[in-house]
């Protein structure tokens, strides 16, 4: 007799979220169903991969990966052109790190100013994601969302400790957001409800549980995604059904296994290879837990996770 | 917990007169209210509706659901009022309800073929000729009655809506833990389990005005520890609607949020 498989229906839907403008504009979300579960409902749209460049040159970042972008690195714009024509990415995700207080501490205007050059020379999607300081990155981001009007950015990222001036800027410049909060499914819920009370639509936001690396807090990011994605699909809970997304290059690429030297740890092998496996790894992982867009680093995990992901999808 | 909610009924007197002079304001106006105050569902009450019932029921229908994007249940003893609303019901939102087949058989046989023909869910009252049953068991085997009837017609066992009837309180006080074991009987009936309604506010029936939503409120919590899928109440009434939404946080059907009392 031959096997049936039994299929669930839910009934909720993740809302479907549109990033960027013109041809190269990318969608979302939209699945009725757990993750890659083709069989089971609609996935519209496959989890896209934003690759992440920075508005400084990474000094700070591991040899591994600074090597992948020794020649282009030196300048935002320079870099970002790189991603989208050399690298084929569907998405650029901008880090205005040096607007950090601890960092150069440069100013919102001096943020804006990199922001337009970079518009000026791509045409795919750009998330825009400040320093992670709360209260600069309030300033930081209202300046990029004026600059970036226009462009249907995605603006990255609402935390509870500022997400009031983050939402009405992006409001008011037709933005969409990413809205973060600390490993906590009823938090995250929260803070899309303050969200949405200040009159800025729940389908205009992406929910990002706060990524973990492997080995270092995964399951924890693991978990909680799973509790959205259970709260969107099977209570409807319309408050949970933004689509997710992971930021998880900045996570990966500070531990001890993506740095250490093969002449450190020689059980461990070559460090190139483990650390791209390590960022890809980490990938894979939460796009299981139902990630639809990743931020990543390096131009080889990104490949794979590409390949993966179209294989899969 | 699916909300129904009440208020556009012919018992309200600016409701019925709209309902005389086809006015679609004061219709209209509740029907956002209710919506707004988190109605899953609209009853849409005109009473037996002898004259020219199809008609008002095919011209409300479509009123209501001009401005309220949700599913209605359709509430009339008239046949042919119910098809004409079952006709013109939009189905984009959800389906359909009738309100109510009994097992009663006259009106088991009436109302029970419509919504095999329409494919739309159907409350059964657990009462028939004889009356309502004291025990719980006793309304189970009025429910076996119905769920025959529903197979005979093709309505799938998760379409019904069982309501065990309420008797108020200050008549019927042993009556009351009977009404809340008789939910828990009836999804123990089926599997998949059929569905369970009721109309709530006859709990308080005859209790002094200011007992009454006290009354009301925890009954329904009671209602729906044992499983109650939805209840035909005022939605507009804020603290019953709190009541609702903090027995599903402590049930675990929708998840804890500081600010869950404004979703």
């Amino acid at each position: 007799m031959a096997f049936v498989v039994p299929k669930e229906t839910f009934s909720g839907k993740v809302f479907e979220v549109e990033i960027g403008t013109g041809p190269k504009a990318v969608k979302i979300g939209g699945e009725n169903t757990l993750p890659f579960l083709s069989f089971e409902g609609a996935l519209p749209n496959k989890p896209v991969v934003a690759c992440e460049v920075q508005d400084v040159p990474p000094e700070d970042w591991p040899e591994t990966l600074r090597e992948a972008y020794k020649d282009v690195s030196s300048d935002p714009v320079g870099w970002a052109r790189h991603c989208q024509d050399a690298m084929g990415a569907q998405a650029v995700a901008l880090r205005l790190i040096s607007t950090h207080p601890d960092r150069q501490n440069r100013t919102p205007e001096e943020a804006a100013k990199t922001v337009s050059d970079v518009l000026a020379a791509i045409d795919v999607p750009l998330v825009i994601l400040g320093s992670n300081h709360a209260e600069k990155d309030a300033q930081v981001l209202k300046a990029a969302c004026e600059a970036a009007k226009g462009r249907n950015c995605l603006i990255g990222k609402a935390q509870e400790a500022n997400y009031k001036t983050i939402v009405a800027t992006a409001m008011a410049a037709g933005h969409k957001i990413i809205a973060m909060s600390d490993l906590d499914v009823n938090l995250s819920k929260q803070l899309n409800i303050l969200i949405t009370q200040m009159g800025f639509e729940k389908d205009r936001i992406v929910t990002d549980p706060m990524s973990s690396a492997l080995g270092y807090g995964i399951e924890y990011t693991y978990s909680v995604m799973e509790r959205i994605r259970g709260a969107c699909l099977m209570q409807n809970d319309a408050t949970m059904s933004p689509p997710l997304i992971n930021d998880i290059g900045m996570y990966v690429w500070k531990v001890k296994e993506t740095i250490a030297p093969e002449s450190d740890l020689p059980d461990w092998g070559p460090v190139a290879e483990r650390a791209i496996g390590w960022e890809t790894t980490t990938a894979m992982g939460l796009l299981m837990a139902g990630s639809d867009m990743l931020i990543m680093r390096h131009p080889k995990a990104i490949a794979t996770v590409r390949m993966m992901i179209d294989d899969l999808a | 917990m699916l909300i129904i909610g009440e208020r556009i009924n012919v018992i309200t007197k600016t409701q019925r007169l709209a309902m005389q002079n086809r006015d679609k304001g004061p219709i209209q106006q509740m029907a956002k209210d209710e919506v707004k105050c988190g109605a899953g569902m609209l009853d849409i009450n005109i009473g037996p509706a002898e004259d020219k019932g199809d008609e008002l029921m095919d011209w409300i229908v479509k009123t209501v659901q001009e401005v309220a994007h949700v599913p209605l249940c359709l509430d009339t003893t008239n046949p042919l009022a119910m098809e004409a609303g079952l006709k013109a019901h939009d189905n984009t939102w959800g389906r359909a309800m009738i309100n109510s087949a009994s097992g009663e058989e006259e009106r088991l046989n009436m109302m029970m073929p419509l919504a095999g023909k329409y494919g739309s869910l159907i409350i059964g009252l657990t009462l028939n000729k004889q009356g309502i049953p004291a025990l719980a068991e006793d309304r189970c085997a009025i429910a076996a009655e119905i769920m025959g009837k529903a197979a005979e017609c093709g309505v799938p066992m998760e379409d019904i809506y069982l309501d065990p009837l309420i008797m108020p309180v200050p008549f019927s006080q042993e009556k009351s833990l009977e009404s809340i074991r008789a939910i828990r009987l009836f999804r123990e009936m089926n599997d998949p389990p059929m569905k369970t309604v009721v109309g709530l506010s006859n709990i308080s029936n005859g209790a002094p005005k200011e007992l009454r939503p006290l009354l009301n409120r925890v009954y329904t919590a009671l209602l729906m520890y044992e499983g109650l899928d939805s209840a035909i109440i005022d939605p507009l009434e804020k603290e019953m609607t709190d009541v609702i939404k903090t027995v599903d946080v402590l049930l675990g059907k929708t998840l804890y949020a500081h600010s869950y009392l404004e979703m």
